[in-house]
């Protein structure tokens, strides 16, 4: 099993790969967070009722398979609505409002969570809505949807490996296309796990370095 | 000056407050006490207008609390309001805590905020807790520094809905302390209270809730000395 034709030029088109799927995901989770914010503040102010639509939307996103979603939603763009977009691209998109419509509900979790006497006292002194949301509501419904954001973006890191159905060459993509030449599917697999854990393993970490540090205040 | 002119508010069915009319002028202090469910605490949320109202108007210094133009966030500024559960920030500093409001509302720039909210605290006694968070102080230490939080926005007036009445009984002592003190040096207060002695020291007025009216004002003295109505006579034999 050691005695690979494995050469360095090879690791690099890994890491390259590794590089790729880091970029989606930094991109979708940034996103996508970005869009769950929004509309899970929406979502909450606007009531289950007015939500209904939004609710709706975001269903769609979360119950029909990523893979699913990424081959139509290249059809539709390129073929039907006739732009001339990059798998890349849609990749992005797609993966983008698939975080969010998770997002979402995790955000409005976090700012049910948060005690309406505690929101009283701070219109009581004065604050507007949109302070009240920024300095009180948002940090600490943080605290609150972390660890659910935190395995909400990993998930996110690793759904990145269906994206090679739009010609995205990711980390696992590039493993796939190594062992069609090497034929060492086993190590190159390891290989390709480990890479997924290095990316992972810092993201997780600093997600119970920052639940630790909270906790100690509460 | 708050005038309160024939306010009624209703919860669903349940009709809380029935027509109440109340001037406190400047430098009063104001004690209500009444059993619960009489709609002390709902007519200090509507004073600051947290709770819309359904009929009459309430004016604090001339301005009317819910007519459509005004300015609620403004208004509030000069209405500092304490509640029964403390209501701290978990995720600040007790120095933070009242800096917060300080500088997003008021706009004082981090010395000015810090300054008063130092000032504050050591006011309420928590001067040596102000890097401290809420989580680790004893309930009567976050009323006080509810207390400071809503003083650092240097109110004309201070409303405190029973600050007393979530806390253990050997911490009731220090709150209570802290509203004597500002009763002393001259705020105008409305204190919602369960405390009759308290109420009988600190008050120029005691109103006496009953069944969403105020059913009995006075001095304390002729009030506690001189029940006229039933309802409170039978309110206080059952209280002391």
């Amino acid at each position: 099993m050691f005695d690979t034709a494995l050469t360095v030029n090879d690791l690099l088109f890994l890491a390259r790969g590794a590089g790729m799927t880091l970029l989606v995901t930094a991109i979708a989770v940034g996103l996508g967070t970005l869009m769950g914010i929004v509309f899970g503040v929406v979502r909450y102010q606007v009531g289950p009722w007015w939500g209904a639509p939004l609710t709706f939307f975001l269903d769609i996103f979360r119950s029909i398979p990523l893979l699913i979603q990424l081959v139509l939603a290249n059809a539709f763009v390129t073929t039907v609505l006739g732009f001339r977009v990059s798998g890349f691209t849609v990749a992005c998109g797609v993966l983008s409002l698939y975080t969010a419509a998770y997002c979402a509900e995790i955000v409005r979790g976090g700012i049910e969570a948060v005690p309406q006497t505690v929101r009283r006292a701070a219109r009581s002194l004065g604050m507007s809505w949109g302070q009240d949301m920024t300095h009180i509501v948002l940090p600490l419904a943080t605290r609150v949807a972390l660890p659910s954001w935190i395995g909400l973006a990993l998930g996110v890191m690793k759904d990145t490996s269906l994206v090679f159905v739009v010609q995205v060459v990711e980390l696992l993509k590039s493993t796939q296309i190594l062992i069609t030449r090497l034929q060492e599917p086993l190590f190159l697999l390891l290989i390709c796990g480990l890479f997924y854990f290095l990316i992972s393993f810092p993201i997780a970490r600093f997600g119970g370095y920052l639940e630790k540090k909270w906790l100690a205040n509460d | 000056m708050i005038e309160i002119e024939n306010v009624r508010k209703s919860f669903g069915s349940l009709e809380v407050l029935k027509g109440v009319s109340l001037t406190v002028p400047k430098g009063e202090v104001l004690t209500v006490i009444g059993g619960s469910g009489s709609g002390k605490s709902t007519l200090l949320t509507c004073i600051n207008g947290l709770e819309p109202i359904d009929s009459g108007r309430i004016l604090v210094d001339g301005v009317e609390v819910h007519a459509k133009g005004t300015d609620l966030n403004r208004l509030r500024r000069k209405i500092g309001i304490v509640f029964q559960q403390w209501n701290a920030f978990p995720h600040l500093t007790v120095l933070e805590n009242v800096m917060l409001a300080q500088r997003k509302v008021l706009g004082r720039s981090r010395a000015e905020a810090e300054a008063e909210a130092v000032r504050q605290l050591k006011h309420v006694g928590l001067g040596d807790k102000l890097s401290v968070y809420p989580s680790r102080l004893s309930g009567g230490q976050q009323q006080r520094m509810a207390i400071a939080r809503a003083l650092a926005m240097s109110p004309d007036y201070m409303l405190f809905d029973e600050v007393t009445s979530a806390l253990d009984p050997q911490l009731v002592g220090e709150v209570l302390d802290t509203l004597r003190m500002l009763a002393a040096e001259g705020m105008t207060m409305i204190c919602v209270t369960h405390e009759m002695k308290f109420a009988r020291e600190v008050s120029d007025r005691v109103a006496f809730f009953h069944q969403g009216v105020i059913a009995e004002i006075a001095p304390p003295e002729e009030l506690f000395g001189a029940p006229r109505t039933p309802e409170l006579q039978k309110f206080l034999a059952a209280t002391v």
